[in-house]
């Protein structure tokens, strides 16, 4: 079976800048799939390729088999949530879910109704008739949604789309459209620039930097096992271990990662337990987050210089200034192949 | 050298901005107040003096105004000659509305979606800049164009379509002896000097079309004729009624056109501007200016209710 959407070796720039550089990518029928990288990555770039709003200056698409090279937005079956939903001002709730029908020529009494259903469906019974200024961030995002799937796209692709609400509707949104992907089956693929809600969702994740992917791979691959410094410092936070400090405490010569979490904090001179590495230091400052302290350690020794970030549970003794040392399990300490 | 202000004077500036901040309502009601006093006196009560002119009467033998009340001079105004100079007025500014609108709505359209740097430049002083010389001079610039000597005929003559221009004139109603002396002429100026002013605020209006509803449309599968017909051009209509309001209002009061460029028959304008002046039936001239007033009144009605105020 073909993949829901193939790139191949695929190129776009405008003027000098390459936008998208050569980015091969297979997305499988019913992933939830991210497109993950920070502001100027390609990655919003590679989803209006699929949408066909962007035309590739080299490479292949497919969708579902399909090439779709010079096939215009139109005659492609995906459909799109936009950033800033795109809602069409001089139609009401209802009018705006069913306008994809609308142009198809589905007759008015069949797609009042699915309307209403697919308005149903994303919590939004009975809003119909209401005009698109009367709803709220969350509310508009949810009609942007159903306006898309009534028209029943094999591919949904949703660009930013969590981006404009605050952050307790956007946990919920997480939810629900994780939910919704799971129910509907459809392949969805998602740009985001935030970690969180791009491993909380996705099945998995590809990671850009300047226009190339750098690592794709399920979010617990891709965040326990990063591939560069670059992934291991976009997703999540991570100590970023240069080649003879890894080497000094256990690890392989090469930059390594080793998470914040990972560490544990106690008295200088606590004993090394086996299979553990350790590292004594001066905390050099502490911010309180809430769920976790996040404590900064100056290591001495090996190889001064380092700076350690630990995340312990709040309420751990400790003072800044305090000599400490931190420990962590060597199989914590994650080699990267790439060094850039 | 002046004083650096003293405290005191400090004080009394801090003061008034004081209650300035405090009362937002007062600085607002000074402000307004010249402006509002001279609409409200000089423009508003003028054109009440004048509307109240056309409840008198003017005695047929004495030729003096009978300074009382009376319905007779609108009934004068419903006598068929008047009434065609009124139905000529409306259709002449209902054809330069609707021709305006089909002629600039592409211009508008570039300059709103392609035109960039200084192209758009390019196209505001395009636009703008027959706004910058004297209507009589276009339009007296028109009359030469448009002579049985100009350059119309002589360009048609030089295409071999003369034989086109004098069947056009040989059409009833719209044809006349030549271009400057026909309905089609005055049409053609009308269209001229007031297409600017339809111009702008459909461009405005496009311009505030996002790009990504274009690209929501085509997403949800609409082909850019569909999107035009159900996005763009839904969207640009307030700016089109906005322009027509200029369009139709500006061509229902013009008295210089159809005097200069046109056959003679009639407009409102001079309508009024002959019945004041040498016929001084003060009385009938005002009763013809109740009628763009009325059209007008009724038109920004309906335009209100279509949003056309919002991208003024």
């Amino acid at each position: 079976m073909p993949p829901a959407v193939r790139f191949q070796n695929v190129s776009r720039r405008f003027g000098s800048v390459r936008a998208v550089d050569g980015v091969t990518l297979d997305i499988a029928e019913g992933e939830f799939f991210a497109l993950l990288g920070p502001s100027g990555s390609g990655k919003t770039t590679c989803l209006r390729l699929v949408a066909g709003f962007e035309q590739p200056d080299e490479g292949h698409i497919e969708i579902f088999g399909e090439t779709a090279e010079g096939v215009p937005p139109y005659r492609r079956n995906v459909n799109t949530v936009f950033q800033d939903y795109a809602l069409f001002p001089h139609m009401t709730v209802g009018q705006n879910v069913a306008y994809g029908l609308m142009i198809k020529g589905v007759a008015k009494a069949e797609r009042e109704a699915k309307a209403k259903d697919a308005l149903a469906m994303v919590k939004l019974a009975g809003y119909e008739n209401r005009r698109t200024a009367q709803l709220s961030g969350g509310q508009r995002q949810r009609v942007a949604l159903a306006r898309a799937l009534v028209n029943g796209p094999k591919v949904l692709l949703l660009d930013e789309p969590l981006g404009a609400l605050d952050l307790k509707l956007r946990e919920q949104m997480q939810e629900e459209l994780k939910t919704l992907q799971t129910d509907l089956g459809i392949t969805f693929v998602f740009v985001t620039h935030d970690q969180g809600e791009a491993l909380s969702m996705a099945n998995r994740v590809a990671i850009f930097n300047e226009g190339r992917i750098v690592q794709v791979g399920t979010p617990a691959d891709v965040y326990e096992r990063p591939n560069s410094r670059f992934v291991a410092d976009f997703v999540g936070s991570s100590n970023v271990l240069p080649p003879d400090f890894a080497a000094a405490h256990g690890g392989r010569a090469v930059w390594t990662s080793l998470r914040p979490e990972r560490i544990q904090v106690a008295a200088a001179e606590s004993p090394v337990p086996a299979g553990c590495a350790q590292a004594t230091g001066v905390v050099d400052g502490i911010s309180y987050q809430g769920a976790v302290t996040r404590i900064c350690v100056a290591t001495e020794g090996a190889s001064p210089g380092v700076s350690l970030v630990a995340a312990v549970p709040p309420g751990t003794p400790c003072r800044k200034g305090d000599r400490v040392s931190l420990t962590w399990a060597r199989s914590a300490m994650m080699a990267m192949e790439d060094d850039s | 050298m002046t004083a650096a202000p003293t405290a005191r004077q400090r004080r009394l500036a801090g003061s008034i901005s004081d209650v300035f901040f405090a009362r937002p309502h007062l600085l607002t009601a000074l402000l307004l107040a010249p402006p509002l006093l001279w609409l409200g006196i000089v423009y508003v009560g003028s054109l009440f003096a004048l509307l109240l002119q056309s409840f008198y009467s003017l005695d047929d033998f004495s030729g003096v105004i009978v300074h009382e009340f009376t319905l007779s001079t609108y009934q004068q105004l419903l006598e068929a000659a008047n009434v065609q100079v009124v139905v000529r007025t409306v259709s002449m500014a209902a054809l330069v509305t609707i021709a305006s609108a089909i002629i600039a709505f592409p211009i508008a359209y570039y300059a709103a979606r392609h035109a960039r740097g200084w192209t758009k430049a390019l196209f505001y002083l395009a636009v703008m800049m027959p706004l910058w010389s004297s209507y009589l001079v276009k339009i007296y610039a028109w009359k030469l164009i448009l002579a049985k000597e100009g350059i119309m005929t002589w360009l048609a003559g030089q295409l071999h379509l003369g034989w086109l221009l004098d069947a056009v004139l040989g059409l009833p109603i719209v044809g006349g002896p030549s271009l400057s002396f026909s309905y089609l002429g005055t049409f053609v100026v009308f269209v001229y000097v007031w297409l600017p002013y339809m111009i702008l605020p459909t461009q405005a209006a496009l311009e505030r079309v996002p790009v990504n509803f274009i690209e929501a449309a085509a997403d949800l599968g609409a082909d850019p004729r569909q999107t035009f017909r159900t996005v763009t051009f839904p969207l640009a209509l307030p700016g089109i009624i906005a322009g027509s309001i200029f369009t139709f209002s500006l061509t229902l009061g013009d008295y210089i056109v159809p005097q200069i460029v046109g056959n003679s028959r009639p407009f409102i304008g001079q309508a009024v501007y002959t019945l004041q002046g040498t016929a001084g039936n003060i009385p009938l001239a005002a009763a013809f200016t109740f009628v763009p007033i009325a059209i007008m009144a009724v038109y920004l009605w309906m335009a209100q209710r279509m949003g056309a105020f919002d991208v003024l």
